[in-house]
């Protein structure tokens, strides 16, 4: 895999396809997880899948068509065992760039690696609570009170849905086998950026 | 003594509307809506024991109870305020007025979180946006103070469940813990547990709050003040009410029996981090307070930082608390096992 950078453009129209995506899944009239809990999980299934969650929240590989999501490794987020090289000194047009997996990226913010979304108890969503999910969604912190989500992740967009289908969003990632996989935490800029 | 007199409405007060009035000076804290800025005297000032860290600012806080209104004082932890119930907060740096922010109660579980930004002259403060207000004032070099969001309010008073974390019986016991980090003298007229039951605005009045004031239970006299300090300043999020409650952090002390054993934070530090790890830290090696090894200790790790990502509060502070962290490292320092063990 030759990617290496990505241009400001490229996350502009990622975040705003993420966005739209959303937008357009999360229609009030849509009666989301209003039934049995597999109809919620069966509706948060089909959120992530449209929502592009996998785009970073699962490891790429480059495959017989090139680069795609590592589906054996679906939502479990930026793998522990690699470790980044330093971030690439990025100048004048560019401010963004993203690892070969698309789970760790680096821009003004610092370092961000993508989370580990399945409910493994130590290292994924296993302790997290339905409560604690639609906080973060709505808020923008980690954890409904904690640290800001660094981007990429279009928190916002998701903020754009109901509260029924952010609660089928967790259902889903709540059904999934737990994977341990402890992803490291974000790197901050250097003082004074 | 001044006792709790009937409210100086407000235009929106009045209506109860959720809406705060667009002037701090129409909030009722004055005496008049001029620029003498004199407190109305039936507002009455507290200081809690063991305050906020604020990054160094000097604050002043009153709160106001509508007329022969009493606060529902059953649960010891959580008291209930009588609706119309007022708060105010005013923060200082250096010789400015920066920020007061104001909680009115408007509903049974409902209340109005507004913060006012002072303006250049010194004479009243204006309503601050939702999203809150960036850089309104330089408090160090290179550092400015930020107006918070009304969701970050809500993040430590806790939506449905608001609690006024200077204002409780704790903070405001008369057996104030000498070691209190940034402990404020409590001045004449100021409200405590005492004023509070000899004026009846409590409800039991609850005399033994007085003959036996309420203090942190712990083995010695530092223990006490590092978990005074860790009450206020991270128990507001990591208590057992909250959305936080998972992650097995239990800093709020707490007085009733009911409501957990007083040694729950303690016993909650001493166990490995659920998921933050201290950088460069041994595989396993991370937890909240390792005995005797401060650099092990990501509590401690965090309270150092106030590097976006790490730091610990998360929000409402951007300065290190030098003295704090004195305290607590010397706490970890010299612990050998838990104080439990």
């Amino acid at each position: 895999m030759t990617r290496q950078r990505l241009a400001i453009p490229f996350l502009v129209l990622t975040l705003t396809l993420v966005s739209s995506i959303l937008l357009r899944a999360g229609g009030p009239a849509e009666p989301a997880a209003t039934g049995s809990k597999a109809a919620a999980i069966e509706r948060g299934k089909y959120l992530v899948n449209f929502g592009s969650c996998n785009d970073c929240h699962t490891p790429w590989k480059l495959g017989p068509k090139g680069p795609e999501p590592d589906m054996t490794r679906a939502l479990t987020g930026h793998p522990a065992e690699m470790k980044v090289s330093p971030s690439p000194t990025l100048e004048g047009s560019w401010g963004i760039a993203a690892a070969n997996t698309m789970t760790a990226w680096t821009g003004p913010w610092g370092v961000s690696f993508t989370a580990n979304l399945t409910p493994d108890k130590e290292t994924g969503l296993g302790d997290w609570t339905e409560e604690m999910f639609i906080q973060t969604m709505r808020t923008g912190r980690h954890q409904g009170k904690g640290r800001a989500i660094l981007p990429p992740m279009p928190w916002f967009s998701v903020n754009a849905l109901s509260d029924e289908d952010i609660k089928a969003v967790f259902a889903y990632l709540q059904s999934l086998p737990p994977v341990h996989n402890r992803v490291p935490a974000p790197i901050d800029p250097p003082e004074g950026q | 003594m001044v006792g709790m007199a009937a409210a100086v409405q407000s235009p929106a007060a009045s209506t109860g509307s959720a809406r705060p009035p667009r002037l701090l000076s129409q909030t009722g804290l004055y005496a008049t809506e001029d620029e003498r800025l004199a407190i109305d005297p039936e507002n009455r000032p507290f200081s809690p024991q063991y305050p906020l860290w604020s990054d160094g600012a000097r604050k002043s806080r009153w709160v106001r109870l509508p007329a022969g209104a009493t606060i529902d004082a059953r649960d010891i932890d959580r008291w209930d305020f009588p609706v119309g119930t007022r708060f105010w907060k005013e923060f200082t740096f250096g010789d400015r007025k920066v920020e007061t922010r104001f909680l009115r109660k408007d509903g049974p579980a409902s209340w109005t979180f507004a913060s006012y930004a002072w303006n250049e002259a010194q004479t009243d403060a204006e309503l601050a946006p939702e999203d809150g207000l960036p850089n309104v004032a330089e408090i160090a070099p290179g550092k400015r103070h930020s107006i918070p969001a009304v969701e970050d309010c809500r993040a430590c008073h806790d939506s449905a469940r608001t609690e006024i974390l200077g204002f409780t019986a704790l903070q405001l016991s008369s057996d104030r813990d000498p070691l209190a980090p940034h402990a404020e003298l409590l001045a004449p007229g100021m409200l405590t547990l005492k004023t509070l039951t000899d004026e009846r605005l409590l409800a039991p009045v609850r005399p033994e709050l007085v003959e036996a004031p309420p203090r942190i239970a712990a083995p010695d006299e530092r223990t006490r003040a590092v978990l005074g300090y860790l009450s206020t300043n991270c128990g507001a999020c990591h208590n057992a009410e909250s959305s936080l409650a998972s992650l097995g952090l239990l800093l709020k002390a707490r007085l009733q029996p009911s409501h957990g054993s007083p040694h729950d934070p303690v016993r909650t530090l001493f166990r490995p981090t659920s998921k933050w790890q201290i950088p460069q830290a041994p595989d396993g090696a991370s937890a909240f307070v390792t005995p005797g090894a401060p650099d092990l200790s990501a509590l401690l790790v965090r309270m150092r930082s106030r590097r976006p990502s790490t730091q610990m509060p998360p929000l409402g502070t951007m300065l290190h608390d030098r003295e704090a962290i004195d305290l607590v490292t010397g706490w970890i320092q010299d612990l050998r096992t838990s104080p439990e063990s």
